[in-house]
């Protein structure tokens, strides 16, 4: 079994969810301890990305529920409300340079059954 | 009223005079400096409206409303705030005090008065001239006012063949009026063209069945009852008309300037300087009120918004920073209506010593063209009549000399030696749009024609610029969907249908751009695909690979709203609804408190659930027997209905049976853009059929077929496709229609676009699904039925699988957590979405 988890501050990791639960190209939504929300998503080749779930243009929490495209080989979700693209590496906003939104490292763990 | 000039920090007021064109340049010059921030500013506004286009004016009897001519950006006024008196006039000017008193009473102090009063209509002191039926040409509610009259009036007249007047009579021709037009001088257009241009206008004008009396005045309108009845003219002639325009020319307001003791020149104009100051260094005078210091008052719009600058820069950075001012500007001109291309600019008459002139001139076919240059070969100005296409290109090159001679550039296309002049020829700092004053360069930093409007402005003053701008583009490089395919939509398609192709990823790889193959694809194509496979397939939308193509929108079967929250909209076919069923939308409303809403497509919208409440709040509806009403999808939409022969007296069919089962018939269909429809039981067409992709209108044999329609952003009348049909032959005349259209549209293309676009159009259109000439009605007929065979409500089959259901949670680690940031505010009893909550930064879970 697969987790996935999301690091908040250098060195420490929360679980997310199993990585399962993403459909490739769509994210996922997570509640995060200080009550921000990140955006999780997986794309095609099985590679994930976390980034800030919170809409710069318009406030509201819905990047994870955007579309992940790619152009120039680079991976980006695409805001469901006004369809601004964000880079799911750097966390720019392909359609507008001032805005950005925050980037978190995650990762897939591979838990032993044996020892789960 | 505030004591504002006792505050110790005294904010300095600009008062605006006249809210015109030019005034609202100036209002957005300052606004670019950022003055709104710094200062007070009062407008105030004689007409009944803010800011319109005067120089689209005659655009509203092409169709353009009233608010399509506004020239003020939604909100420009209070995100400046600006204090825009609307439908208020300043009557007099204080000097002393400093004061403006406006016909309504109120005062304003100014520290700068700015008068962008304008001109009025120079109306002849020839008796009758008020009688009923006369009129002027130069406001919104002038037009309306010659709407109105002209539906009685038969005949028309306009006095004055100038710009203006054509124009004029151009709309009293399109109003259906026999028109003349009656020129003092012996030409039309005396100011821009000379005699020979003038002669080839002529006939280009009568032959388009206007009457022109040129070199003959306008001695008396002849009354009956007060009414226009006709016209004598100074050569003795007699004509009778129901209606009278004038356009003899305009004189600059400038009576309150006088009233109040600026100077104004001879012949009318507030006089003012290079930076427009009058004779009041408080005071200044912009647009086509003002007489500048080359002592012309210039009655165009451009050099209004550079007089407009020029008072904004003195403002903002002081007298000295403002740089040279405005002392003068060319007179450049193109007519834009009456289907004839009448140009002029720069020199047009030939006045500076020793030029010459390079004239064509083709009677026949109403052609004139005649350059204007110096002895230097520099190009000075010219005259074009019957084909102005060069004007775009030929005013920039003003003032330098031509890369080819002046005989070819007169000399039409295919005449002569080919000319290899296009835009790329001209200098980097020649003026393309000369309404605001864009250079070549400019315009070259931009790479689409709506990104250099954004930018630049130019191209949105009288479009005369747009061609050119055009040419200096990019050229639209290849028709493909997106940076992922080179195929466009129906291509798609196809290919999808020939080579069954099942996937978005197989289709990618397959056929994508071979940069993006092995991609993500992206927010275009996946979505436009994604529908295309479930146009061919049918199947349930949101498994597997499906899924992650969807739109937000199809992804969780509900329309996102703008915070996050989502609307439910249960399908109710033809508008037609029990009274059990009503309350059961009610209580399910009440109990989530979502507010609900009639739309208008004849059902209710429920608004504000949050993506985890979607499941339990649609078992309720499914439990009640509703369905989807597909609100988030390319589909149809609805059918709606009039009440129809049941209940109506003047009704010859059953419409709302028909509604009902068309739209349970066409249920689900997915399509390049969504699919509208209606039924009336009459010819009154209560349900507005001939708004609609398909609409029915039904007869006393049948059902009259109607398609292309639209509503929204550019309306379109239906077409009639076929009369007098069966039920059964109007159900399969629509299946044909639209599986045609989904096989063939571009993505987002609704049936009028389409319709537009499709060769041969609607007598096409008719020869492939009325008569099968392609062969094709069979193949046409059996997708559909397989569509109807296959159509499963879309909500009854994810509540019925847990798996499918995995996805309506608001977070991934906390299946149970509603979204914190989801909130509501209370209004007229119902919730609204708490924006203001949204706008905070960095929200907590509290
Ligand atoms: C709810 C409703 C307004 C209302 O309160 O009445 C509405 C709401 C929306 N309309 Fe509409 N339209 C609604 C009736 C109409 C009508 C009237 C009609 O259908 O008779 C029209 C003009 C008729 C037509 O389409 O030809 C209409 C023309 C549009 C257009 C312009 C389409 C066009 O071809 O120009 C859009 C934009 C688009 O589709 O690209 C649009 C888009 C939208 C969207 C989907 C905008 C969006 O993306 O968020 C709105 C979302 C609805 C939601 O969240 O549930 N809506 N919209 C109406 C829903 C009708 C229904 O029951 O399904
Ligand atoms: C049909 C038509 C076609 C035209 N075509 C062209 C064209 O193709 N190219 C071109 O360059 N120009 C064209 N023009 C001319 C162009 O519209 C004017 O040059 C331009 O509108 C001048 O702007 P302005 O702001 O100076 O004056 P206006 O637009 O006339 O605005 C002045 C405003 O001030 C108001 N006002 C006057 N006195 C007072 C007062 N005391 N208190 C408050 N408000 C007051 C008036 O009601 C008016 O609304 C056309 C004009 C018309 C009528
Ligand atoms: S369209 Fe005709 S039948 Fe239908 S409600 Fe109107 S008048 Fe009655
Ligand atoms: S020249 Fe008038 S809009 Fe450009």
């Amino acid at each position: 079994m697969t987790t996935l988890e999301l690091s908040l501050s250098p060195g420490s990791w929360m679980a997310v969810c199993e990585e399962s639960r993403l459909t490739p190209g769509r994210g996922v939504a997570a509640l995060l301890p200080d009550g921000r929300q990140a955006a999780v998503f997986r794309d095609r080749s099985g590679r994930t990305y976390a980034i800030d779930n919170r809409d710069p243009f318009t406030g509201a929490q819905v990047l994870s529920r955007g579309l992940v495209g790619s152009a120039d080989g680079r991976p980006f979700v695409a805001s469901p409300l006004l369809k601004q693209r964000f880079d799911l590496e750097t966390g720019r906003c392909l359609d507008d340079e001032e805005v950005a939104v925050a980037v978190y490292p995650v990762r897939a763990v591979q838990l032993d059954p044996a020892l789960s | 009223m505030s004591a504002d000039a006792d505050t110790a920090a005294h904010t300095p007021t600009i008062v605006l005079v006249g809210h015109g064109m030019v005034g609202q340049r100036f209002l957005e010059a300052l606004a670019d400096r950022g003055v709104t921030g710094r200062a007070r500013i009062v407008v105030l506004c004689e007409e009944p409206r803010p800011a319109y286009d005067r120089v689209q004016l005659t655009s509203y009897f092409s169709g353009k409303t009233p608010d399509d001519l506004s020239v003020v950006g939604a909100g420009f006024m209070a995100e400046h705030g600006i204090e825009l008196y609307v439908g208020d006039a300043a009557a007099s000017v204080d000097r002393e005090a400093r004061t403006v008193t406006a016909r309504s009473g109120r005062v304003f102090a100014y520290d700068t008065l700015v008068l962008a009063t304008g001109s009025y209509p120079f109306v002849p002191p020839v008796p009758g001239k008020d009688a009923r039926g006369c009129f002027v040409y130069r406001t919104i509610e002038d037009l309306l006012a010659i709407e109105e009259y002209a539906k009685t009036a038969t005949t028309g007249a306009v006095v004055g063949g100038g710009l203006l007047g054509l124009e004029a009579a151009g709309a009293l021709k399109g109003l259906g009026l026999e028109t003349h037009v009656v020129e003092f001088a012996p030409r039309l257009m005396p100011v821009q063209v000379d005699e020979g241009g003038g002669a080839a206008l002529l006939r280009t004008i009568e032959r388009m069945g206007l009457g022109v009396h040129t070199g003959t005045g306008t001695q008396e309108v002849v009354t009956a009852d007060g009414a226009v009845t006709g016209m004598r003219l100074s050569d003795g002639s007699e004509l009778a008309v129901d209606m009278v325009v004038f356009s003899a020319g305009v004189r600059p307001r400038d009576q309150l300037a006088r009233d109040c003791g600026l100077a104004v020149g001879e012949r009318g104009g507030i006089a003012v300087d290079e930076l427009c100051r009058t004779s009041d260094p408080a005071v200044f005078a912009i647009g086509e009120c003002a007489l500048a210091v080359d002592g012309r008052v210039y009655g165009l719009v451009a050099p209004g918004y550079e007089m407009a600058q020029t008072v904004a820069a003195v403002l903002s950075e002081g007298a000295e920073e403002a740089g040279d001012g405005f002392t003068g500007a060319d007179m450049s001109t193109k007519l834009k209506l009456l289907g004839v291309d009448v140009a002029s600019f720069g020199d047009a008459h030939g006045t500076a010593e020793g030029c010459l002139d390079v004239v064509y001139a083709d009677s026949r076919s109403g052609v004139y063209k005649k350059l204007v240059v110096d002895r230097e070969g520099v190009l000075l100005g010219g005259v074009l009549v019957g084909d102005a296409d060069s004007y775009g290109l030929l005013r920039p090159l003003t003032g330098t000399v031509p890369p080819v001679s002046p005989e070819q550039l007169v000399l039409p296309a295919g005449a002569g030696a080919p000319v290899a002049l296009g835009p790329s020829s001209l200098p980097d700092d020649a003026v393309i749009c000369s309404c605001h004053n864009v250079t070549k360069h400019a315009i070259g930093q931009c790479s689409s024609l709506a990104e250099v409007k954004k930018c630049t402005k130019a191209g949105t003053g009288c479009g005369s610029c747009v061609k050119v701008i055009e040419k200096l583009l990019p050229a639209p490089t290849d028709r493909g969907l997106c940076r992922c395919f080179s195929y466009g939509r129906s291509e798609l398609y196809e290919i999808a249908r020939t080579l069954r192709v099942t996937s978005f990823a197989a289709l990618l790889d397959s056929h994508g751009r071979p940069e993006a193959r092995g991609g993500e694809g992206c927010e275009v194509c996946k979505p436009t695909v994604g529908s295309i496979l479930a146009s061919l397939n049918n199947g349930y939308i949101l498994d597997g690979e499906q899924a992650s193509l969807q739109d937000t929108n199809d992804h969780f079967l509900a329309n996102m709203q703008r915070n996050g929250s989502y609307s439910v909209v249960p399908r109710i076919p033809g508008g037609e609804i029990t009274p059990d069923k009503l309350i059961v939308i009610g209580e399910v409303a009440r109990d989530y408190g979502l507010y609900t809403k009639i739309t208008g497509g004849q059902r209710i919208d429920l608004f504000g659930a949050r993506v985890d409440q979607l499941p339990a709040i649609w078992t309720r509806l499914v439990d009640a027997g509703f369905e989807s009403g597909h609100a988030y999808g390319k589909s149809l939409r609805t059918v709606k209905s009039c009440v129809g022969q049941t209940w109506c007296r003047y009704g010859v069919q059953d419409s709302v049976k028909m509604a009902i089962h068309l739209e349970l018939r066409y249920r689900g269909l997915r399509a390049p853009h969504k699919l509208k429809s209606a039924v009336s039981g009459c010819a009154r067409e209560c349900a507005e059929a001939q708004s609609k992709d398909f609409g029915i209108i039904a007869t006393a044999n049948g059902w009259n077929l109607y398609v292309g329609g639209n509503g929204g952003a550019t309306p379109r009348h239906a077409d009639l496709l076929a009369q007098d049909l069966s039920d059964a032959e109007l159900i399969r005349l629509i299946d044909r229609f639209l599986m045609f259209y989904i096989r063939t549209a571009d993505r987002l293309e609704r049936t009028s676009t389409w319709l537009e676009r499709l060769e041969g159009g609607l007598e096409h259109l008719k020869d492939v699904v009325v008569h099968d000439s392609l062969g094709l009605c069979d193949e046409l007929e059996a997708l559909m039925a397989a569509h109807v065979d296959a159509y499963r409500d879309e909500w009854a089959q994810t509540l019925d699988d847990p798996e499918r259901l995995r996805r309506f949670v608001s977070f991934v680690n906390a299946p149970d957590a509603p979204d914190p940031s989801v909130r509501f505010v209370p209004e007229r009893d119902q919730i609204k979405p708490d924006l203001t909550f949204l706008t905070l930064e960095g929200v907590a879970s509290r």
